[in-house]
């Protein structure tokens, strides 16, 4: 059924259909009204779930974190400083390899305070082990809330779905939901392998020594060390378990078939736009118009940011002439953060051949700076033809000093 | 710098429901022919009163510039009072159309070859039982006749679904009235 409602609404109707058991949130600007949507479908009787009201962003993870470890499919959001507040529980949840799902309605970090849109709290969040998948629009958020429960509870890695606060959360566009029957074949009921059982008391995650040794069975047990590895192969590997979901959520809901990057008219693109969110979406206006001027140049976005799709990534970029990417995020005193991870993974391909693409580096957007289509079009034109000799330095869209 | 997007910026007072009436003429205009439809509000730190806007974009194809409208072919006022207070034509379209509610009739304004649509939306709405100062559904009846973009048949199904349990039949009268009584001029 399709209908025009905010992305706010469209995460909503996602958690619900993927009928989680347990939600623990706190509202902050501009996820409050996600929230507040599903404490009304639990008030209505729509839809059967405990909701836990609590005082702060790390007691809700906390919550998520005991329930989930109960065996029950938790949900949670939250945007900027909040995100940052749960900054602990965020890496616990990952390191406890607990299945839980978090949407980040992505809003600018204070100080100086701000409620408006950029990308720096959830890139800030890239190394904490936890999965991260962008939404372009309302059909992605509602689709990727129900495939991350069947990622997250696959791998056993939690998923954050990260989405643009104000320019998605609360933007109105017409998205269709997902029937309720496909919705419960797609995804079953949570069945962990193991949980807290009252009968049967255990401790979960003590003091872990850093050498492995032998349980009170006789058994090798993990030192953290093995610990940790574990969790990057699984997080690697997680990207063929996404492949497979998103294959299947295509074969059963007709959308999909990118869950790694989107590329819009990049078949003989010899530059190549690159942007996260709804902000890639936009350059896709200005591609057509470069295009109609005889640039050949394209889009593309990142899917899954973490763990990064470095092979889709190299292979979608490394024929093109220039890669000019565009961030709503800084790591502070380097580059933006996808930036450099373009760059890494084109490293390995330039190492092997003569050829290796210039890479260009915009920040724009921060704190919810209006992105004017017209400043895109001029800085992407001018990429386009002056790159190769450019300096490889920052450069700001729309900076008024 | 598309062509094929309609622009509509509404602009009204916090609290007095730009958002909702622009979400309403979206819902309307999605099934009357627009697949694309997008509508965007602008948030600032605006409180109750304060002048707000709010950016609905209508095309046959899909819309991915989600930016605030610079340059609009119609404007919609809630307040006629702001039209004094700021510069809330900046960037009209020449020949472009201001839907107002006003107690002056069009000819009272002077847009430089804009064309006006007047209703007096605050009494009519008040007619039709709604509360002093609700206007965002009425305002709705005048922007149809002036725009011709959808029809009253399928706004005020969108109207009702949109106020259930809120006076649905007299914020859909209100839309009714206001279309009669919206008289479209300028200079």
């Amino acid at each position: 059924m399709q209908m025009i409602e905010s992305g706010n609404v469209a995460a909503a109707l996602g958690v619900k259909l993927s009928r989680a058991q347990v939600i623990a949130a706190y509202p902050i600007t501009p996820q409050t009204p996600l929230t507040e949507k599903l404490s009304e479908f639990i008030e209505a009787g729509d839809m059967s779930a405990e909701y836990i009201p609590v005082e702060s962003e790390h007691s809700a993870l906390a919550v998520c974190i005991a329930s989930s470890s109960a065996g029950a499919r938790s949900f949670t959001a939250t945007s900027a400083n909040g995100l940052l507040y749960m900054h602990e529980q965020i890496h616990w949840a990952s390191g406890a390899r607990l299945p839980i799902v978090m949407c980040v309605v992505n809003r600018g970090v204070g100080a100086p305070w701000t409620v408006w849109n950029d990308h720096q709290d959830s890139m800030s969040q890239r190394d904490t082990g936890w999965i991260q998948i962008y939404a372009n629009d309302h059909q992605q958020i509602i689709d990727a809330v129900i495939k991350a429960y069947a990622l997250a509870e696959e791998v056993m890695i939690p998923v954050m779905v990260c989405y643009d606060g104000y320019l998605l959360s609360h933007t109105y566009m017409p998205f269709d939901i997902p029937d309720v029957s496909l919705a419960d074949s797609f995804l079953p009921p949570y069945k962990p392998a193991y949980c807290l059982d009252p009968g049967e008391p255990a401790n979960l995650n003590t003091v872990t020594l850093p050498d492995v040794r032998d349980d009170i069975n006789g058994n090798r047990a993990h030192g953290y060390f093995e610990i940790r590895h574990l969790l990057q192969q699984d997080m690697i590997a997680s990207m063929d378990a996404l492949e497979r979901i998103d294959s299947r959520f295509k074969t059963v809901f007709g959308r999909g078939g990118n869950p790694f990057i989107e590329s819009y008219r990049t078949d003989d693109a010899e530059f190549i736009a690159v942007g996260i969110g709804s902000l890639s979406y936009h350059l896709r206006d200005v591609v057509d118009n470069l295009r109609d001027e005889g640039i050949s140049v394209g889009g593309m976005s990142i899917q899954l940011y973490r763990p990064f799709p470095y092979s889709a990534v190299a292979e979608a970029l490394k024929g093109c002439r220039g890669i000019i990417v565009f961030e709503k995020a800084l790591s502070y005193g380097y580059q933006g953060p996808v930036c450099s991870d373009i760059k890494s993974a084109l490293y390995q391909h330039g190492r092997q051949n003569s050829h290796r693409p210039f890479v260009l580096n915009y920040i724009l957007g921060l704190g919810g700076r209006e992105i004017v289509t017209k400043d895109l079009y001029d800085a992407l034109k001018l990429s386009c033809t002056t790159g190769p000799d450019a300096p490889d330095e920052l450069r700001w869209i729309g900076l008024k000093i | 710098m598309r062509r094929d997007i309609i622009e509509i910026r509404w602009h009204g007072r916090g609290g007095q429901g730009a958002i909702t009436a622009a979400k309403i003429v979206a819902k309307a205009t999605f099934e009357t022919g627009f697949p694309g439809v997008v509508m965007v509000p602008t948030f600032g730190t605006e409180r109750r009163g304060a002048p707000v806007f709010t950016s609905l974009k209508l095309s046959r194809d899909r819309i991915y510039d989600l930016s605030p409208i610079e340059h609009p072919d119609i404007i919609v006022v809630l307040d006629h009072m702001l039209l004094e207070e700021s510069d809330i034509i900046k960037g009209l379209k020449p020949g472009g159309l201001i839907v107002v509610n006003t107690p002056r009739p069009p000819q009272a304004y002077n847009f430089n070859g804009m064309v006006v649509a007047a209703a007096d939306v605050t009494h009519l709405a008040n007619k039709a039982g709604l509360p002093q100062g609700v206007v965002n559904s009425g305002i709705i009846g005048a922007f149809a006749k002036a725009s011709k973009l959808t029809d009253m048949d399928t706004l005020i199904k969108a109207i009702e679904e949109e106020f259930i349990g809120r006076k649905p039949k007299e914020n859909a009268r209100a839309a009714i009235e206001t279309y009669e009584y919206t008289v479209i001029g300028g200079l």
